[in-house]
C-alpha cells in the first residue's frame, strides 16, 4: 500500500515535537474562534497569514489545518450553549441542541458533538488518505484548458448552485474576480485597474479582503442590529457522560453524518452546511422517536456534529490535490500555501510529499487533541462566552487593523480595508454571500492564468478548451450547474401559478 | 430563506444593480487604456472584458431581483454603531497616517468599536485598548519581528 507507507513516513514528520506544537497551537486557537462569535476558522488564517509568513510552511500549514478542525469543533459548543451558532456549519446543530442544553442535557449534547466530531474526522482524514492518491493520478495527466474547466465547476458550484440566490451568489464570485483583476498582469507587465495607484499595483492583498469582509463587515453588522438583549448562556448540567442509551442512538448518526460530509464536501460544492442539513432531516425521518426531535433528540445533535467535520475534512480532498478551494477557509488556506510559493495539487505530492503527507498525518493528531480539549475542559471554553460583547468585537478589530497593516504596512491598505468592511457589511444586510467574494479573488488569477496558458497552446484557438474529453466533460457539468437552479425555480413558479 | 414579493421596488436593490453596472463600465473603460503588442491566444484584456459582461447581465439580474422586491426583508439599522466604528477606522488611519503609531491609533478604534456595542464609559474602555495594543505590539513587533507602524512611543519601546 502506497499511500500507507506515505502516511507513515507523514506520522513520523507530524510527531516531531515543533509539529505537534504548531498543531496545540492551530487546535487551540481553532477551538478558541469557534466558540467565539464573531470571528470563524477563515479570518483567523487570514489573520495569521502574515505573522506565518516568516515561519517554516509545514509548521504553519499544520497550524491552518488544526484551526480548520478546531473551529468546527468549537462551533459546535457555542450552538449548544446559546443558541447563536459561531458558524453556518453548526445551525443544524443548535437546533436540537440548545434544546437539550435547556432541558438539563448539555453534557451528553456536548459529549456527543465532540465524540461525533472525532470519528467522522477520524473516518473523513483515513478517505483523504484514500482518494487523494487516486485523484492524483488522474490529475497529473489534466492540462491547462481541464484545470480552466475544473475552475469553472468550482466558481458555478460554489456560488450559484447551492445558495439561496444564484444571482446574488453570481453577483458575490464576480465582485471577488473583478478584484482578483487589480493589479499588474503577470504574463504582459500591464497594469490593470489599479489606477495610477502604486500600492494596487500588487493587487488587493488576501488578508485584508478576509480580514475587511469577515471581521470588520461582522462588526458593523452585528452593532448595527444589536437589540439591547443579552444571550443567555446556558449552563453545562448533567453529567457529560452519555448513557448507554445515547450511545446506541448515537453511532448510526454519527455515521450517516460522515457519509453525508465527507462526499460533499469533496466534491466541488462548497460548504458544510448543505451536509448537516441532509443530515439532521435525515435522522428526523429515520428517529425511533421523531416527536422528540424540537424537543431536544440527541440524533440530531450526532448527525449534523459528524457531517460537518466529516465535511471539513472533505474539502482538503480538491484542496490538495487539485488546488481547488471550496469554501472561505479552504480559499485562506490556499493563499497560506502560495503565500510560501507552494501550489497544491499533483506536482505538490511528487515535490514536497513530507510537507503534503506531514499534513495529512496531522489531521489524525489534531483530531486527538481537540477530543482531550473539548471533553474534560469544555468548562474552560465556556468561560469565553463570558467576555462582553463590546471588548470581543472591540479586540477583533483591534487584531483585524493589526493583520492588516503588517501584511502590507500603507495607509492605503487600511484604508481598503474599512472600504472591504462596509463592502461586507452591506453585504450581509442585502443577504449575498460573502465566500464566493474570497473564492473568486483567490482563484480568479489563477483560472485566467491556465485559459491564456490553454490557448497559447492551441495557438489561439478557442475550440482547445473542449477537445480533451475531460474538459468539455467538467464545462459541460458547469454549464448545467449554472442553468439548474433558473430552470428548477422556473418550474416552482409554474406549478404555484397553476396551484391558484 | 422566505421572501415575500411585495409591490413596490427595492429601492436598495436597485442602487446594487446600478453600482454593478457602473463598475462594469469602469472594467471596460480602463480595459480600453491598455496599450499592447498582438500576441497569440487572449492578451490581458480578455478576463477583464468577460468580467464585465457578466457584471453588466448580473446587474440586469439584480435589478429584476429588486423590481420584484425580492430582497429579504431588513432589520432596522442604529446609524450610531456604524458611524462610531467607521470613525475609529477614519481615526486609525488618520493616527497612522500622521505618524502617532501603531498603540494610540489601535487604542482609539478599541474605544471607538467597544462604544459602538453599547458601552458608555471611554476612559476605561481607552486603557484597556491601550493595554490590548501594547501587548500586541510587544508580541508581534518585539518577539515575533512583524513591521508594524511606529510613532513617538512605539520608539520608547
Amino acid at each position: 500500500m502506497d499511500a500507507l507507507n506515505s502516511l507513515l513516513q507523514g506520522l513520523a514528520i507530524a510527531a516531531q515535537p515543533i509539529n505537534l506544537l504548531y498543531a496545540l497551537i492551530g487546535v487551540l486557537l481553532g477551538t478558541t474562534v469557534g466558540v467565539l462569535p464573531g470571528i470563524g476558522p477563515a479570518l483567523t488564517v487570514a489573520l495569521l497569514l502574515p505573522v506565518t509568513f516568516k515561519l517554516d510552511p509545514a509548521g504553519s500549514l499544520i497550524m491552518f489545518a488544526g484551526i480548520y478542525y478546531g473551529g468546527m469543533y468549537g462551533g459546535s459548543t457555542t450552538a449548544i450553549l446559546i443558541n447563536t451558532p459561531g458558524e453556518s456549519a453548526s445551525l443544524a446543530t443548535a437546533l436540537e441542541g440548545n434544546k437539550m442544553a435547556k432541558a438539563g442535557r448539555g453534557g451528553p449534547a456536548l459529549a456527543t458533538a465532540a465524540i461525533g466530531s472525532f470519528v467522522a474526522g477520524t473516518l473523513a482524514t483515513a478517505g483523504i488518505v484514500f482518494l487523494a492518491p487516486w485523484l492524483v493520478e488522474i490529475a497529473i495527466n489534466f492540462g491547462p484548458e481541464d484545470y480552466f474547466a475544473l475552475m469553472c465547476v468550482a466558481f458555478i458550484t460554489v456560488s450559484a448552485t447551492f445558495g439561496s440566490s444564484p444571482v446574488r451568489g453570481l453577483t458575490s464570485l464576480l465582485i471577488g474576480l473583478t478584484l482578483g483583476l487589480v493589479g499588474i498582469d503577470k504574463l504582459t507587465g500591464q497594469a490593470r485597474l489599479a489606477f495610477g495607484v502604486p500600492e494596487l499595483l500588487d493587487g488587493v492583498e488576501v488578508t485584508t479582503l478576509a480580514v475587511g469582509l469577515f471581521a470588520v463587515g461582522e462588526a458593523l453588522y452585528v452593532a448595527s442590529r444589536r437589540n439591547h438583549q443579552e444571550e443567555r448562556v446556558e449552563p453545562v448540567r448533567g453529567s457529560l457522560w452519555m448513557t448507554a442509551q445515547d450511545w446506541s442512538r448515537s453511532w448510526k448518526p454519527w455515521l450517516r453524518g460522515t457519509l453525508f460530509g465527507f462526499p460533499i464536501g469533496a466534491l466541488p460544492a462548497g460548504g458544510a452546511e448543505i451536509p448537516t442539513f441532509l443530515s439532521y432531516a435525515t435522522e428526523r425521518r429515520l428517529a425511533k422517536h421523531p416527536e422528540e426531535f424540537g424537543k431536544g433528540a440527541i440524533e440530531g445533535v450526532a448527525g449534523p456534529e459528524a457531517a460537518n467535520n466529516a465535511s471539513a475534512a472533505g474539502t482538503l480532498v480538491p484542496l490538495l490535490t487539485l488546488g481547488l478551494p471550496t469554501s472561505a477557509t479552504a480559499a485562506m488556506m490556499l493563499a497560506g500555501f502560495q503565500q510560501y510559493g507552494l501550489n497544491p495539487g499533483p506536482l505538490l505530492f511528487a515535490e514536497r510529499p513530507d510537507l503534503v503527507w506531514g499534513l495529512i498525518a496531522s489531521l489524525f493528531i489534531a483530531n486527538a487533541m481537540l477530543l482531550v480539549l473539548n471533553l474534560p475542559l469544555v468548562g474552560l471554553w465556556v468561560r469565553l462566552l463570558a467576555i462582553p460583547r463590546p471588548w470581543l468585537y472591540a479586540g477583533i478589530l483591534v487584531f483585524a487593523a493589526m493583520g492588516t497593516i503588517a501584511a502590507k504596512p500603507s495607509v492605503v491598505e487600511l484604508s481598503l480595508l474599512a472600504v472591504f468592511g462596509v463592502l461586507g457589511f452591506l453585504m450581509r444586510r442585502f443577504d449575498y454571500p460573502i465566500a464566493p467574494v474570497v473564492v473568486g479573488l483567490i482563484l480568479g488569477p489563477v483560472a485566467e492564468a491556465q485559459l491564456r496558458r490553454a490557448l497559447q497552446i492551441g495557438l489561439g484557438d478557442p475550440l482547445v478548451l473542449v477537445q480533451s474529453p475531460m474538459s468539455a466533460t467538467l464545462l459541460c457539468i458547469a454549464l448545467i450547474a449554472l442553468v439548474a437552479p433558473f430552470v428548477l425555480k422556473g418550474m416552482a413558479r409554474f406549478k404555484a401559478d397553476r396551484d391558484y | 430563506m422566505q421572501t415575500t414579493p411585495a409591490d413596490r421596488p427595492d429601492a436598495g436593490g436597485m442602487a446594487i444593480a446600478a453600482v454593478l453596472l457602473l463598475l462594469a463600465a469602469v472594467i471596460l473603460w480602463d480595459t480600453t487604456t491598455l496599450q499592447l503588442a498582438p500576441t497569440y491566444g487572449v492578451g490581458p484584456k480578455a478576463m477583464p472584458y468577460a468580467v464585465a459582461a457578466a457584471l453588466a447581465l448580473l446587474a440586469v439580474g439584480n435589478f429584476v431581483l429588486a423590481w420584484r422586491a425580492d430582497f429579504p426583508a431588513r432589520e432596522p439599522l442604529d446609524p450610531r454603531a456604524i458611524v462610531l466604528i467607521l470613525g475609529g477606522l477614519v481615526a486609525l488611519i488618520a493616527i497612522i497616517g500622521l505618524g502617532g503609531g501603531f498603540i494610540p491609533a489601535t487604542a482609539v478604534l478599541f474605544a471607538a468599536t467597544a462604544a459602538a456595542f453599547g458601552r458608555r464609559a471611554v476612559h476605561i474602555d481607552l486603557a484597556i485598548g491601550f493595554a490590548l495594543a501594547l501587548a500586541a505590539y510587544l508580541l508581534f513587533a518585539k518577539l515575533l519581528a512583524l513591521s508594524l507602524p511606529a510613532g513617538p512611543l512605539e520608539r520608547l519601546l
